[in-house]
C-alpha cells in the first residue's frame, strides 16, 4: 500500500465476512466514507484443481470441474465435455443434447437466484433471499431426484450422461415452472422496483462496455453494459441453435447503462429466458439411449483445444492439452469471476463503502471458481 | 403521579422526606426494570415469530406450551437470556478498559429514564412532571454519547465506523421527531403528558376519536414523519447502517460479548417502546379508548396504551424485514433535505388550520 | 479473416517474428518473444484485426529440458475472429514483454501464470503471486515441481505416484 496519508484509514474487508461470497480479502485505503484504492487478495480457497487433473484420468477431472464453481456445477460439467467432445470429434445422440440443455438452463436458474438473493441480503433486504432459496431448492430437489446429489453432480460425462431422466421427470419439471414464473413477477415487486433498493444501486458502479471488454468481463456483467455477446448465441455450442431465446440487455433503465441495476436485471430477465428454453426443449425431448456413445477408455488424440461456453457468471473456457494418454497433460479453467474481480478496483474506486460491498455482490463471483 | 403518592403514604408513617423520597423511587424504578426486561423478552420473540412468518419459515418451535411438542417456542427468548447471562465476559486487551465498561450503562440509562414520563395509565405514571414530552426528548440523546464511547473504545475500526455513522444519524433525526412534536404541542398548548392525553377526549369529525392524527391533516403527516424519524433513532432497518449486519458485522457493538451486549440490546428495545409510546401519547390518544366514554376504567386504559404501543412496535419489525437499507448519505439526504422542510412546513400548517377552522 | 490471413498480416508487418512450427494447430502461430509487446499492441489497434478481446493466457511447461510456453487466445468482437499466439521461452530464463497495459485483464492472467510456471513478465506493474501466499517457493504447475518440506512450521504434503492402468 505504501505510505498512508494522515487522514486515511487502512481496511480489511474479509477474509471471514458476511458479504464477500467466499474468502476474499479486501484492502481498501479510504478517507472517511469515500474508497480510494481497493486491493483484492484471492487465493484462500486453492485446491490445485490444475494441478490434480494432471494427475488423474480425464474421467476422473470431472468431479473437480464440479467443484469449482459449486453453484452451477452443472455448467463446469458441461463446458468440460464439450471441449473433450470437440477434441476427439464424438457426436453425442439428441437425447443426451437436449437432457444436458435441460440441466444446464435449471442449474442456470439456481445460480441466478441464489445470486440475486444475497445481493438483496447485501444491501439489507433479509426476506427476498429467503423466498430465493425456497425456490431454489425445489431445484435442488429436481436435481437430486435425476443423479442422486444436490450441488455437486458429476452429471455429465464425456459422450454422455450419468444416469437418464427418471419416468416422471416431464410432469414434475413442468410442475415447477409453471410454479416459479409467477414468483419472479413476486421478487419485482418486492425488490426491483423497491425505491431503497433502486436508490442503492442505480447509477452505482458504472462499467462501460469498452472498458469492460478489455478486462475480459462477460457473462451477464457485460451484458448488463449493454454488449450483446452471449457464447450461446454467438458460438454455438451444443443445441443452442434449435432454441428461441432473448438475450436481455442492460438499458440503463433508472440510471446509466451499465450500472449495478443493469448487471442485476439482467439476471432477473436471463431466469424468464431460461424457462423458455426448458419449456422448448421438454417439448422435443427424443427417445434414446444415453449411454451409447460413452467411450470405454477415453485417449483422446494428441492436440490442444481453447473452448468456451456460457455459464451463468460468464464465458467459462478450458484449455485442454492431450498427450494421446489417458492422463491430461494440461487442463486450465478459465473462469469468469476471476476477471469480473480483477475489474472491481477499476468500477469501484470514488464511491463509498457500502457501495463497495453493493458493487462486489452486482459482479456475482464465487471464490470456488476465482481460486479453483 | 406514583412517585408523589408513594411519598405521601410514606409521610403518613412518619417525617424522613430525603429517605421517603429515595425509598419512593427505588420502589418505582424495580418494576420499570422489570418490564423493560420482560417486555424486551417478549418482543425479542415476536420479532422471530412474526420474521418467520414473513419469510416463509417456521421460526422457534417445541419448547412450548406442552414442553417439548407444540409449535410455540414460548422458551426460547428465555433460553436466550440465559445464554447471554452465562456467556464469558471478554475484554479485548487493547480496549480502553474504563470507557469499554461504562458505554453499555449509559446507552441503557437514556433509555431507562425516559421511561420515568411515560404514561401508562390514568394513575401510572412515575413522574407527572409539568415538562414531561420535553424531558423525554431530552433525556433520549443520552445514548449518543454511549454509542460513541462503545464504538471508540474496542479500539476496532469497524466499530469506529459504525459508532460515526450511529452518532450522526440519531442526532439528524432527533430535529424532524422535536419538530413534528412542536406541531402537536401548538395544538394542546402544555408539554405535560397526562395534558396531552386529557386533550384528546372526545370525538372529531362525528365518529372518529378526538385524537390528534385525526384532528388536522397536518397532523396526520406530522405523526408519519415522527414515527419514521423515531425508527431511525432506534438504528432498525431501512435506517441500521450503523449496525449492518452485511458491511460491519455488528457494527459498534462488535468486541461486545455476553452480558455488556444483552444491555446495548435490551437499550435497543426500550427506545423502541419510547418512540412508540411517545407517537401513541402524542397522536393517538395515550390510554383513551378509542369510542371515548366506553371502556375506559383504569384497567382498560392500560390495555389501551400497551396494545397501541405494541401495534407500532409490530410495524417497526415489519419494517425490517420489508426494506433494504439506505446508504449512510441517503439516510441524511432524506432527514436534512426531506424529513426536516416538511416538518417545518408541518408546524406552520398545524397553526393556520387550527386559526381558521380550529 | 482466417487464421492464415491473420499470418500473412503479421509476417507482413513485422518480418521475422512468426516461427513456423508443424506441431501447431491451423489456429495457432509460433512468435519469437522479442518485439512482443509491439505485435501486440498492433494486433489490437490494427482495423483489420481489432483483437480487443483477450480470452485466456495460459502457461504451458512443454517437459524436461524443453521450453516455457505462454500462450495468448485472442478474439476479435467485431470482425468474429480467434488466434492464438504461442511464445516459447527459455527455462532457465524465462522472460516475455507484458502486455497488461493492453489488455488489464492480463494482469491477473499473467500474475497466475508467473505464480504457477515463474515466467516473468516484464513492464508488469506489480508482478507478485496471486493464489500461493506470497513467501512460496517454487513454481508448482512445472512437471519438476517438488513441494517445500515446511511452510511457516507446517509440513507440507505430497502428492504420492501411483500406478495407473
Amino acid at each position: 500500500m505504501g505510505v498512508v496519508q494522515g487522514d486515511q484509514m487502512v481496511l480489511n474487508i474479509g477474509p471471514q465476512h458476511p458479504s464477500t461470497h467466499g474468502v476474499l480479502r479486501l484492502q481498501v485505503r479510504t478517507d472517511g466514507e469515500i474508497v480510494s484504492e481497493i486491493k483484492p487478495y484471492i487465493g484462500y480457497l486453492h485446491r490445485c484443481f490444475e494441478k490434480h487433473s494432471e494427475n488423474v484420468t480425464y474421467e476422473q477431472v470431472i468431479p473437480f470441474t464440479d467443484r469449482c464453481d459449486y453453484v452451477a456445477s452443472m455448467n463446469n460439467n458441461f463446458g468440460y465435455v464439450v471441449t473433450m467432445e470437440e477434441l476427439m470429434e464424438i457426436k453425442v445422440p439428441d437425447r443426451v443434447e437436449y437432457i444436458r440443455v435441460i440441466m444446464a438452463e435449471l442449474n442456470r436458474i439456481a445460480s441466478h437466484l441464489l445470486a440475486l438473493g444475497t445481493y438483496g441480503l447485501d444491501v439489507g433486504a433479509f426476506t427476498p433471499f429467503l423466498y430465493m432459496f425456497r425456490d431454489r431448492e425445489r431445484i435442488l430437489d429436481i436435481f437430486e431426484l435425476t443423479c442422486g446429489a444436490r450441488l455437486l453432480y458429476n452429471y455429465m460425462w464425456v459422450g454422455g450422461v450419468s444416469h437418464d431422466l427418471p419416468k416422471d421427470f416431464e410432469r414434475i419439471c413442468i410442475g415447477f415452472l409453471d410454479y416459479f414464473e409467477p414468483k419472479i413477477k413476486e421478487y419485482n415487486d418486492l425488490l426491483t422496483h423497491n425505491k431503497i433498493f433502486l436508490e442503492r444501486t442505480a447509477d452505482v458502479g458504472v462499467l462501460p462496455p469498452d472498458v469492460a471488454i478489455n478486462f475480459g468481463v462477460s457473462g451477464p456483467n457485460l451484458r448488463g453494459s449493454g454488449v450483446n455477446w452471449d457464447v450461446r448465441k454467438d458460438e454455438p455450442y451444443s443445441i443452442y441453435d434449435r432454441f428461441e431465446f432473448e438475450i436481455p440487455l442492460g438499458e440503463g433503465e433508472f440510471g446509466t447503462v451499465g450500472d449495478s441495476f443493469d448487471r442485476y436485471w439482467v439476471r432477473v430477465c436471463e431466469m424468464k429466458e431460461s424457462i423458455k428454453i426448458i419449456r422448448q426443449a421438454i417439448k422435443d425431448l427424443p427417445d434414446g439411449d444415453v449411454f451409447q456413445t460413452i467411450p470405454k477408455k477415453i485417449r483422446p488424440p494428441k492436440g490442444s483445444i481453447y473452448r468456451r461456453t456460457e455459464s451463468p457468471r460468464g464465458d467459462l473456457g478450458y484449455y485442454i492439452i492431450s498427450d494421446g494418454s489417458p492422463i491430461p497433460y494440461r487442463v486450465k479453467m478459465r473462469s469468469p469471476a476471476f476477471t469480473a474481480l480483477s475489474s472491481l478496483g477499476e468500477i469501484a474506486e470514488g464511491w463509498m463503502l457500502s457501495d463497495v460491498i453493493a458493487i462486489l455482490g452486482s459482479l456475482d463471483i464465487v471464490l470456488g471458481e476465482i481460486d479453483r | 403521579m406514583t412517585v408523589d403518592t408513594l411519598m405521601n403514604w410514606f409521610a403518613k408513617l412518619g417525617d424522613f422526606p430525603e429517605l421517603a423520597f429515595i425509598l419512593a423511587v427505588l420502589i418505582c424504578a424495580v418494576p420499570v426494570f422489570l418490564f423493560i426486561a420482560v417486555y424486551a423478552l417478549v418482543a425479542i420473540y415476536g420479532e422471530l415469530k412474526i420474521s418467520s412468518f414473513m419469510q416463509d419459515k417456521v421460526g422457534p418451535m417445541g419448547q412450548g406450551v406442552g414442553l417439548h411438542a407444540g409449535k410455540w417456542g414460548l422458551l426460547q427468548p428465555v433460553a436466550d437470556a440465559l445464554k447471554l447471562i452465562l456467556k464469558e465476559d471478554i475484554i479485548p486487551t487493547s480496549a480502553d478498559k474504563k470507557l469499554f465498561i461504562l458505554a453499555p450503562f449509559i446507552v441503557f440509562i437514556g433509555a431507562f429514564i425516559a421511561f420515568a414520563a411515560l404514561p401508562f395509565n390514568q394513575n401510572i405514571i412515575i413522574a407527572d412532571m409539568n415538562i414531561g414530552i420535553f424531558y423525554i426528548l431530552a433525556v433520549s440523546s443520552l445514548g449518543v454519547i454511549g454509542l460513541i464511547m462503545a464504538g471508540w473504545s474496542s479500539n476496532n475500526k469497524w466499530s469506529l465506523y459504525g459508532a460515526m455513522r450511529s452518532a450522526a444519524q440519531i442526532v439528524s433525526y432527533e430535529i424532524p421527531a422535536a419538530l413534528s412534536i412542536i406541531a402537536v404541542i401548538m395544538l394542546t398548548g402544555t408539554l405535560s403528558m397526562q395534558g396531552i392525553i386529557q386533550h384528546q377526549s372526545g370525538f372529531v369529525w362525528g365518529i372518529l376519536p378526538n385524537w390528534i392524527i385525526f384532528q388536522n391533516p397536518f397532523t396526520f403527516l406530522a405523526f408519519f414523519i415522527f414515527f419514521i424519524s423515531g425508527v431511525a433513532e432506534c438504528n432498525r432497518t431501512p435506517f441500521d447502517i450503523p449496525e449492518a449486519e452485511s458491511e460491519l458485522v455488528a457494527g459498534a457493538f462488535t468486541e461486545y460479548s455476553g452480558m455488556r451486549y444483552a444491555f446495548f440490546f435490551l437499550s435497543e428495545y426500550a427506545n423502541m417502546f419510547i418512540v412508540s409510546g411517545i407517537a401513541v401519547t402524542a397522536f393517538l390518544g395515550g390510554w383513551q379508548s378509542p369510542i371515548s366514554g366506553i371502556l375506559n376504567s383504569p384497567a382498560w386504559g392500560l390495555w389501551w396504551f400497551m396494545s397501541k404501543a405494541m401495534f407500532l412496535i409490530f410495524a417497526m419489525i415489519w419494517f425490517r424485514w420489508t426494506f433494504p437499507r439506505l446508504r449512510v448519505d441517503q439516510l441524511m439526504n432524506v432527514c436534512w433535505k426531506g424529513f426536516t422542510p416538511i416538518a417545518m412546513v408541518n408546524i406552520f400548517g398545524v397553526g393556520i388550520w387550527h386559526l381558521m377552522l380550529g | 479473416m482466417t487464421s492464415t490471413e491473420i499470418k500473412e498480416t503479421l509476417d507482413r508487418q513485422f518480418p521475422g517474428s512468426v516461427i513456423e512450427n508443424i506441431d501447431l494447430a491451423e489456429n495457432q502461430l509460433e512468435l519469437k518473444p522479442d518485439q512482443w509487446l509491439e505485435i501486440a499492441t498492433f494486433l489490437k489497434n490494427e482495423p483489420g484485426l481489432s483483437f480487443d478481446q483477450l480470452e485466456c493466457v495460459t502457461g504451458i511447461d512443454t517437459g524436461e529440458e524443453g521450453p516455457l510456453q505462454s500462450r495468448y487466445n485472442f478474439h476479435s468482437m467485431e470482425h468474429r475472429h480467434k488466434i492464438e499466439v504461442v511464445i516459447s521461452l527459455d527455462r532457465n530464463n524465462p522472460k516475455v514483454a507484458s502486455i497488461e497495459q493492453v489488455w488489464r485483464v492480463g494482469d491477473w492472467f499473467e500474475r497466475e501464470t508467473y505464480d504457477m510456471f515463474g515466467i516473468i513478465y516484464e513492464g508488469h506493474r506489480d508482478l507478485r503471486r496471486i493464489l500461493c501466499p506470497e513467501d512460496w517457493e517454487g513454481w508448482p504447475l512445472r512437471k519438476d515441481y517438488e513441494p517445500q518440506e515446511t511452510y511457516h512450521g507446517i509440513v507440507v504434503p505430497k502428492i504420492k505416484e501411483e500406478e495407473w492402468e
